[in-house]
């Protein structure tokens, strides 16, 4: 069988990831050669970036790490020999459907993302996309949220809130007005499965919101992305532009009465606005400073109106769920952690990206088999899970399942599934300190023990690498983080004594380094 | 700067201002809009914001001084923002940051090296953007040679 270029189908992906390693300069060569280029999502393995599928008749088959010196050869091979000649070609790594990488995961928020194109709306609907909100609007607001409480989904940016009993509250609390407020503020270092959802499949996104606001009553939503992703907030407004183009959103969607607009609004470089009050105050056009609860956002959030927040991934899996069925969704996952998490590998780590599975896998499958090690090929030493707030996890501890209830028996957290691997060659007092730095950078400055105890935990901490009366610092690092931990308005404040208090006390050697003999004795009090 | 174009400039900014009248919440999409317009927001940018949105100046600024993104002062001639985040300093990102700040000049000439705390891209790090785009897999070779125009 012959294949000729202008025919056969080219994926380059678009995402920001592949565009980091050259994804642009590739695509650029194909199309000047002729072809036939789309630019989707990435399939979510990373270290294969550029990943260049080339569509046959028979399948999609993967190139690595293509650059643009490859595309004359590749150009080559297409248009003269078939398809078991792309499967021989050096690059290849063969039908990316069949990658074992990806078969053995449970692909359900990212089922779409690296597969169909991103600015076609014909696209997402030929992969099932629609169908959820076909569904919702045969119901009830009721029977919606009803649906949602049954999936069992709790909300992804980190806290765990059911996302059933947040809409519950929003529907039943009358008013003129009501929102759904998008929290794409991703800061996390470790996670970008918002930003590849959204650039891979943003329709879902859009699909997901309006099921929202059909379920609470709301009549307009906004996204509030972050400004460190300007590729998600181009592909996110195409969609919206062709969303409102064929009739997804605006006025009367699908025939069905309910209207929708929806709005895109940007952040400008503060970590603190992906706590939710901060994130609505941002909206508002204000400072980011965190809000006194109650009153919760959800009885009154935007310009004190009911308002539905939930994060990127919450959403994205709503369209399932209104597809497919609560009881479907519920089935996956364990304990009180129902359906798939989106855990993202990062760090130094050989093989990184998404695994999307079901709740309740363990932290060293992931670190292992999937990511296959360290990047550097030194042993692993520690992970860093769930964010710059989020415990680091030693080693020796990464049979710990992944779920909500079990990692915080283990005194970490999952938050938004983010896992940031480190070699033997990191230093935990360090890592410390800069959770401290972190902290005194982005606090909003409104109580004293975040914005002037992280300035002194970072001094203490200096004074421990220093070796500097080691043990009277380390007791009153301890003090601090207490301080910290009870006396802070957000989990700004609250949680960063569990990346400094998980450092030490995994890792005392390396706060210990110089310690005096007679020190030793005292040190003890704080651990 | 001449009167003239102090001026412009202003009914540069009233004129974006004006354009978001409508929205909710309009001061964050205004201030974005004349960071992209015009690199900076200068204090009688601040003055003519807070004319047309109906707002005080000193909430204007006090938006303006809280968040990272919004500057004060023209920017340098080029960017490179080198990413300190976990994920990146996992792979040697403090490293990098430090010794290209140290020698920012041999880049070239007006050049900024600031820090960003991740850019999303933490699979593929040390992550970093130059001049607005998005690079992964940095190391002071590859910096090199992606600034190497600004000679
Ligand atoms: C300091 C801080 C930062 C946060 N950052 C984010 C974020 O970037 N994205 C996010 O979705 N949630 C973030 N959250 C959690 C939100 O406050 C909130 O729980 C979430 O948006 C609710 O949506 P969900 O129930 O769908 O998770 C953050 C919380 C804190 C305390
Ligand atoms: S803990 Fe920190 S970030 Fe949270 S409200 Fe207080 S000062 Fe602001
Ligand atoms: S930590 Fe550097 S890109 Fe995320």
């Amino acid at each position: 069988m012959a294949l000729t270029l202008p025919t056969v189908r080219i994926f380059v992906p678009g995402d920001a990831a592949a565009v980091s390693v050259g994804a642009d300069d590739v695509a650029a060569a194909f199309e000047a050669a002729g072809a036939q280029v789309v630019r989707n999502g990435s399939r979510g393995m990373l270290w294969l970036e550029p990943l260049v599928e080339i569509e046959t008749d028979a399948a999609r088959v993967g190139f690595a790490n293509v650059t643009r010196d490859d595309v004359a050869d590749l150009v080559e091979v297409v248009s003269r020999r078939s398809h078991s000649d792309l499967l021989d070609h050096r690059a290849s790594i063969g039908v990316v459907d069949e990658h074992p990488w990806l078969t053995s995961q449970q692909r359900v928020s990212f089922a779409r993302v690296g597969v169909v194109d991103p600015s076609s709306v014909a696209d997402y609907e030929a992969h099932g996309g629609w169908a959820g909100l076909r569904r919702a609007l045969s119901l009830s607001p009721g029977e919606v949220v009803q649906e949602v409480t049954e999936s069992g989904l709790r909300g992804r940016g980190g806290a765990g809130f059911p996302a059933g009993i947040k809409w519950r509250t929003v529907l039943d609390t009358p008013s003129d007005l009501k929102f759904v407020a998008c929290n794409f503020d991703e800061g996390d270092s470790g996670t970008f499965a918002d930003r590849m959802v959204v650039e891979g499949d943003p329709f879902t996104l859009i699909e997901g919101m309006t099921i929202t606001a059909h379920a609470v009553g709301a009549g307009e939503g906004y996204v509030y992305v972050r400004s460190e992703y300007p590729h998600a907030i181009a592909a996110l407004r195409r969609a919206i532009d062709a969303a409102y183009t064929h009739g997804y959103l605006g006025a009367d969607i699908l025939g069905s009465g309910l209207s929708f607009d929806l709005h895109v609004r940007v952040g400008a470089g503060a970590y603190i606005c992906g706590e939710e009050s901060s994130m609505l105050e941002s909206l508002e056009g204000r400072r980011g400073e965190v809000r006194a609860k109650p009153p919760i956002p959800a009885v009154k959030g935007l310009w004190e109106r009911p308002t539905a927040v939930n994060n990127v991934l919450t959403t994205c899996a709503v369209p399932m769920i209104l597809a497919d069925g609560g009881a479907a969704y519920a089935e996956l996952g364990t304990g009180r952690s129902r359906g798939t998490q989106v855990f993202q590998l990062a760090g130094n780590v050989r093989q990184g990206g998404i695994v999307e599975l079901p709740f309740g896998v363990s932290l060293r499958e992931l670190v292992e088999d999937y990511g296959g090690g360290t990047l550097s090929g030194r042993p692993v030493r520690a992970a860093q899970v769930g964010g710059p707030l989020g415990a680091y996890v030693p080693a020796t501890g990464f049979d710990v399942a992944l779920d909500y209830e079990a990692m915080a028996a283990a005194g970490a957290m999952l938050g938004h599934g983010g896992i940031v691997v480190f070699d033997d060659t990191v230093d935990m007092a360090r890592m410390a300190r800069f959770a401290m730095e972190f902290c005194s950078i982005e606090s909003c400055g409104k109580c004293t023990p975040c914005r002037i105890g992280s300035t002194r935990g970072v001094e203490t901490i200096d004074r421990i690498i220093a070796g500097k009366d080691v043990a009277a610092n380390l007791v009153l690092l301890d003090d601090l983080c207490e301080t910290l931990a009870t006396g802070s308005l957000c989990a700004m404040g609250g949680l960063t004594p569990m990346p400094v208090l998980s450092a030490y006390k995994h890792f005392p050697e390396d706060f210990e380094r110089h310690i005096e003999p007679h020190d030793i004795e005292q040190s003890g009090a704080s651990r | 700067m001449t009167t003239a174009s102090t001026t412009d400039r202003v009914a540069l900014v009233r004129a974006i201002a004006a354009q978001h009248l409508s929205d909710r919440g309009a001061l964050m999409p205004v201030l974005h809009d004349v960071m992209a317009e015009l690199g900076h927001i200068a204090r009688e940018d601040v003055e003519a914001i807070a004319d047309v949105l109906n707002l005080s100046v000193a909430e204007v600024h006090g938006v303006v001084s809280f968040y990272h993104d919004f500057r004060t002062e023209p920017p340098a001639a080029h960017t490179v923002a080198l990413c300190r985040g976990e994920a990146c300093q996992s792979v040697g990102s403090q490293a990098l940051y430090d010794a290209t700040v140290a020698r920012a000049e041999s880049l070239g000439d007006g050049v900024e090296v600031a820090q960003v705390f991740c850019l999303g891209n933490c699979a593929l790090g040390p992550s970093g953007t130059i001049d607005g785009r998005l690079h992964g897999r940095l190391s002071a070779q590859r910096l090199d040679s992606l600034t190497k125009e600004w000679h």
